[in-house]
């Protein structure tokens, strides 16, 4: 060894590693609290009587049969439970006068879709549940059900005969009004007499979130709190929500979200069954345990966007844009949901995107149908518009003949411009559009690409290429509570987090959001460890029990990092603020001369100096401590974001169209996301991937569809396609790095990004490998029977036929017991 | 989700299974791979109340050789298919078709013989077994039938073995020497076909001296494309050829495709089948 000085020992930074997730050994290998896996002694089973049809009038409930079932405990229907079961709640009432139809956990009279629940079982074994749920005897007299939002606008056929109207509300976005830019209608109106006016408009099909883990909760009522166990992303507001509905104190109720096996917003929701459950524990005293099967959850967990969007966008004739007008109609199914109508509404902030409109106007009408209720999933809102605007982008760049990127650059908020005030009225921090854009092409080989693209169209190929933009940016983070205020939602947005010092100088770290299989014990886990110089082994995160984690609001709109991350910062922080004065007295030295650094308190210019667990531990027996001191290091922080967080990026498509078979196949996918400073690369990649995967998905693979008699027919993953990784490629996903304003850690979320960006770049892709054949648009997903229709027959490839291909053959007619047919 | 209870028996000889067929008659259902029966059972689309579990059959495993043909047991799972040296030697179409079936997990517990007696027209066996003319050796009480190809399928899920009996074994003649190709049109890649076009071509050099073609999803049943093979018997071009592809033909319609769009897809699938077939 040559005696070359070490530098001095500087700790390993754990914020940008890529650290294996902690989590990962329980989850993947199901060792682990899942609600079905929990067990308690005496424990019921529910199972429910769903109806198999979309809209009837219940004439009669026979349960006799049923009751005498064996080991059969209970037989309940709506009447039984009454006012115990709650309602499930609409925490968005969008306009003051939405029409919002009374949501009961079981249908009381009349069912409203397919699916929906008519009575509960309660026996000793699933089993038994099960076989007795098959001899409730249920008549329907059925009602004509209003399927489509088309269908439901016209008002003819009635979801709620009851409300006399489908249309739910309509709420209206206006720059003009709102004093954020002009007027889109004039601005159109000029552009039709010299310059561009681009209309389209576009089918956001309906999506099933399809988490991993079915739903299911368990509920014990044997204690001074009754516990609710549930596969849910909110446990906070699934406490409030059954305390308000119920009558039941908050405080006499504790729920646990224990490993959940992913959610997407799939799992944002008070359920049906949670309440039923919740109610049949209470009036049984007996813990009860539900959960959901596959086909179950396909009909009656919450589904995802449906929307038709009508598009104008006005540009002067050198691709300057001048104006855009949204006219959505969304579907909220048969209730509105707990988010509901809000969730097209958090895409009205979105539609102008990264770009410099002047003027702009948007409207949605919701609308009511006998079909599943939708809400959140995955972006929520925000896909939907980033679709939208980044479909139109590519068309003007058609219309005009350039290049899809030369309309983006023109248009697109400059990197210098920052922060800047849309037309939305939202504020974006920061964000470098140029850098992100340069690197994705150069990874991509944009130009070689589009040399290729050429060739194959001047040959005539029969495969022919397309390529495809997304320049995306979205709104997460949510959200500063006045802003949720302001627009009427039933709750704030800010997080919480405490550090707890324990006396064996380990850290525990409790945090209100509750993840669903993102990562958070492990990426927080970073920020605790570089925050407070303690190994990173030496942290525990908690979170998903009201017990422990008192306060919160969850995990949703890539809101866990942004805002709960600095909530934890923060609380972090006034640990070591609280512990400096103790340092300072036990080192006997004047507080200003101590300073924090890397784990330690260091008496400035000398050798001595105490680590924080060494406080920790002098805080625990408290034997010397200042004069009058609270004997505690422990800090709560509690933060309301001031504004939304905007992360952006660049991704590239390139697909594949066999002109013989419209079958579609991805040649190339590149992105490059600007999401502020990384905790954890692989965690992030994680997101990235899986995110794109999903979107990629909505416009290729998935839609749930119903047929004329409002059954879903794909209702199995036979008919309801997700992709595996036998279907995807591998991605390329790069960054760069504009770090976030309005957080200490520079964050920006991510959890909803790759599925916002990929969507548009996939079907703008496709009608770029096809748009020299006539074709315009072709309708998600891009199936490759619509993909040959819009090149054969003109048009987006039209509506699927409403049928499953039967693999499975039923020796007895399906849909004869009182729950086939609604996927029992 | 929990399928109604049944009993379960697993007879050790296909007598043994025979007699619990004849015992229990219709409230038996026989348990090959269970890849069909369990969703059957688990959706509560059927309630047997006797489950014959062949597993315990070995007499009912394995391919052999029988000189002019090779002899597949029903109950060989597909993975051991898919592996054969004989199988890929002497039914080269049958080897290209399992390569494509369903995912591995599937095909290790999925058997040749259930595949087939659950005679779903979008299963990747039937149009193999057809195009290559096999015989179906079906046991029964009054004992052991041989039901060729064209007379076996009869209907969406409904074949020529009846209640009370077994599939045992599938005779295949020897197409040794054969090309083949099995062209299947999936969405994503662990679908049933929404069209598949099985192809197997006697020749050299691009030349097509024999030639079967089997179509999987076209029909309630496997068809043959006989209209096109006919043609390319008779030396008509390839592309002149496969546009007959869907003569007598009768696809369905739902999510993946209207019944036009997959006669269409029949016919591009057939020329690529058969090019590919024919080492093109
Ligand atoms: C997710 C999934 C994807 C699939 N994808 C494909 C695919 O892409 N292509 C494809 O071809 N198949 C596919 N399959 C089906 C698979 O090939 C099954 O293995 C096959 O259809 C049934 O074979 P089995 O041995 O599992 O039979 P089982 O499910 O045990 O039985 C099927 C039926 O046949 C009867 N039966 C079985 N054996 C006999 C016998 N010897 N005599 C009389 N009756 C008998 C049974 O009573 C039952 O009615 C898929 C299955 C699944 C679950």
């Amino acid at each position: 060894m040559t005696a070359v000085a070490n530098p001095p020992e500087e700790m390993a930074k754990e914020i940008g590693r890529d650290r294996r997730r902690k989590e990962d050994q329980r989850l993947i290998t199901g060792r682990t609290r899942w609600t079905d896996n929990l067990s308690i002694p005496g424990t019921l089973h529910l199972a429910m009587v769903r109806s198999p049809v979309a809209h009837a009038t219940i004439t009669s409930i026979d349960t006799t049969e049923a009751a005498a079932s064996t080991n059969v405990v209970a037989v309940l229907t709506s009447e039984d439970l009454g006012e115990s079961q709650g309602v499930c709640i609409n925490a968005w009432p969008i306009t003051p006068d939405q029409v919002t139809p009374a949501h009961l956990p079981i249908a009381n009279g009349r069912v409203a879709f397919a699916g929906e629940i008519v009575a509960v079982v309660v026996a000793r074994t699933a089993a038994e549940a099960r076989d007795a749920a098959e001899l409730v005897d249920v008549d329907y007299e059925q009602l004509p059900a209003v399927l489509g939002i088309k269908e439901a606008l016209k008002d003819e056929v009635l979801a709620h005969p009851d409300l006399g109207t489908n249309k739910s509300a309509l709420w209206v976005f206006d720059s003009e009004a709102a004093g954020t830019g002009g007027n889109a209608d004039d601005a159109i109106a000029k552009a039709r007499t010299d310059g561009i006016v681009i209309e389209r408009e576009f089918r956001q099909q309906r999506l099933i979130p399809a988490f991993m883990e079915p739903r299911s909760v368990v509920v014990d009522p044997t204690g001074e709190q009754i516990t609710v166990w549930s596969a849910t992303q909110i446990p906070h507001i699934l406490r409030f929500a059954l305390a308000a509905t119920t009558g039941v104190p908050e405080s006499k109720i504790r729920v646990i979200a224990p490993d959940v096996g992913g959610g997407f917003g799939g799992k944002l929701q008070q359920t049906p069954e949670e309440m039923i459950a919740f109610a049949v524990a209470r009036r049984l005293s007996r813990p009860v345990k539900y959960t959901e099967t596959r086909s179950e959850s396909l009909v009656s967990a919450h589904h995802g966007r449906d929307q038709w969007q009508k598009l104008t966008l006005s540009a002067e004739k050198d691709g300057t844009v001048t104006g855009l007008k949204v006219e959505l109609e969304a579907d909220l199914g048969a209730y509105v949901a707990i988010v509901g109508g809000g969730v097209p509404v958090l895409g009205a902030f979105m539609f102008n995107a990264i770009y410099k409109f002047p003027a702009y106007h948007f409207s949605c009408q919701t609308v009511l149908t006998n079909t599943t209720w939708t809400d959140a999933y995955r972006g929520a809102g925000r896909p939907e518009a980033t679709f939208g605007i980044e479909r139109m982008m590519d068309e003007l760049a058609a219309e005009m003949g350039v290049d899809p990127f030369v309309v983006r650059e023109k248009n697109w908020i400059k990197h210098e411009e920052f922060p800047f005030t849309t037309v939305a009225g939202l504020e974006y921090d920061s964000g470098n559009y140029e850098i992100a854009t340069a690197k994705a092409k150069e990874i991509f080989g944009y130009d070689e690409l589009r040399a290729e693209q050429k060739r194959r169209r001047d040959s005539g190929d029969p495969v022919q290429l397309g390529l495809g933009v997304s320049t995306f940016t979205e709104m997460c983070g949510l959200a500063p509570s006045r802003v949720l205020g302001s627009l009427d939602y039933g709750a704030g947005g800010w997080e919480h987090a405490s550090v707890r010092m324990l006396a064996t100088g380990k850290v525990e770290v409790i945090t209100g959001a509750s993840a669903h299989g993102q990562g958070h014990e492990t990426a927080f886990s970073q920020i605790v460890a570089d925050r407070l110089g303690i190994p990173f082994d030496d942290i525990e995160v908690l979170h998903g029990d009201t017990q422990i984690a008192s306060k919160g609001l969850d995990t949703y709109g890539s809101r866990s990092l942004v805002v709960g991350g600095e909530a934890l910062v923060r609380a972090a922080d006034k640990v070591i603020e609280k512990a400096l004065p103790f340092a300072a007295h036990l080192l006997e030295a004047s507080v200003d001369d101590v300073k924090f650094h890397e784990g330690r308190f260091q008496v400035v210019g000398t050798d001595a100096g105490m680590a924080l667990t060494e406080v920790a531990t002098a805080t625990f027996t408290a034997h010397n401590l200042p004069d009058g001191a609270e004997p505690s290091i422990d800090a709560d922080a509690t933060f309301d974001p001031v504004n939304f967080n905007y992360p952006h990026g660049t991704h590239l498509c390139a697909m594949e169209v066999d002109t013989e078979t419209g079958a579609v196949k991805m040649r190339k996918y590149t992105c490059v996301d600007d999401i502020g400073n990384i905790i954890n690369p692989l965690i992030v990649s994680g997101q990235v991937h899986g995110g794109l995967v999903q979107g990629i998905a909505q416009a290729l693979w998935e839609e749930a569809v119903y047929d004329d008699q409002g059954t879903l027919v794909s209702g199995s993953f036979v008919d309801y396609l997700l992709p595996t990784a036998a279907d995807t490629i591998s991605f390329d996903v790069d960054h760069t790095t504009t770090p976030a304003t309005t957080n200490s850690l520079g964050t920006k979320g991510v959890g909803e990004a790759g599925t916002i960006a990929s969507t548009p770049a996939v079907v703008n892709a496709v009608v770029d490998a096809i748009r020299h054949l006539g074709v315009k648009d072709v309708q998600m997903p891009c199936t490759p029977e619509r993909v040959w229709n819009a090149i054969n027959h003109g048009g987006a490839g039209g509506a699927t036929e409403a049928a499953a291909m039967p693999h499975f053959e039923p020796d007895a007619e399906p849909g004869t017991s009182s729950t086939e047919g609604a996927g029992a | 989700m929990i399928p109604t209870a049944f009993d379960y028996v697993a007879p050790t000889t296909v007598e043994d299974a025979l007699s619990a067929l004849a015992t229990h008659g219709d409230d038996a259902k026989i348990l090959a791979g269970g890849q069909s029966l369990l969703p059957v059972l688990r959706m509560r689309l059927n309630a047997p109340e006797v489950v014959i579990d062949l597993g315990k059959i070995e007499s009912l495993r394995g391919v052999r050789d029988d000189g002019d043909a090779i002899v597949i047991g029903a109950m060989t799972p597909h993975s051991v298919v898919g592996s054969d040296p004989l199988v890929k030697e002497h039914a080269l179409l049958i080897h290209r078709a399992v390569e494509h079936l369903a995912d591995e997990q599937i095909r290790h517990r999925g058997t040749f013989g259930g595949a087939l007696a659950h005679a779903d027209p979008a299963g990747d066996l039937g149009a193999p077994a057809l195009a290559l003319g096999s015989s179906f050796v079906i046991a029964g009480p009054g004992g052991t039938r041989t039901v060729p190809a064209d007379e076996f399928f009869i209907d969406l899920f409904e074949t020529a073995i009846g209640d009370d009996e077994i599939l045992t074994e599938v005779r295949i003649p020897k197409h040794t020497g054969w090309g083949a190709h099995y062209e299947k049109f999936v969405r994503v890649a662990h679908q049933w076909p929404i069209v598949a076009v099985a192809a197997t071509v006697k020749g050299s050099g691009g030349s097509i001296e024999d030639v079967a073609i089997g179509l999987t999803n076209m029909g309630s049943t496997p068809l043959r494309a006989r209209a096109a093979e006919d043609a390319l018997r008779g030396g008509q071009d390839l592309a002149a050829a496969a546009e007959l592809a869907d003569q007598d033909t009768n696809p369905p319609s739902d999510l993946n495709g209207e019944s036009s769009y997959r006669r269409h897809l029949a016919k591009v699938l057939t020329r690529r089948a058969v090019t590919a077939a024919a080492g093109g």
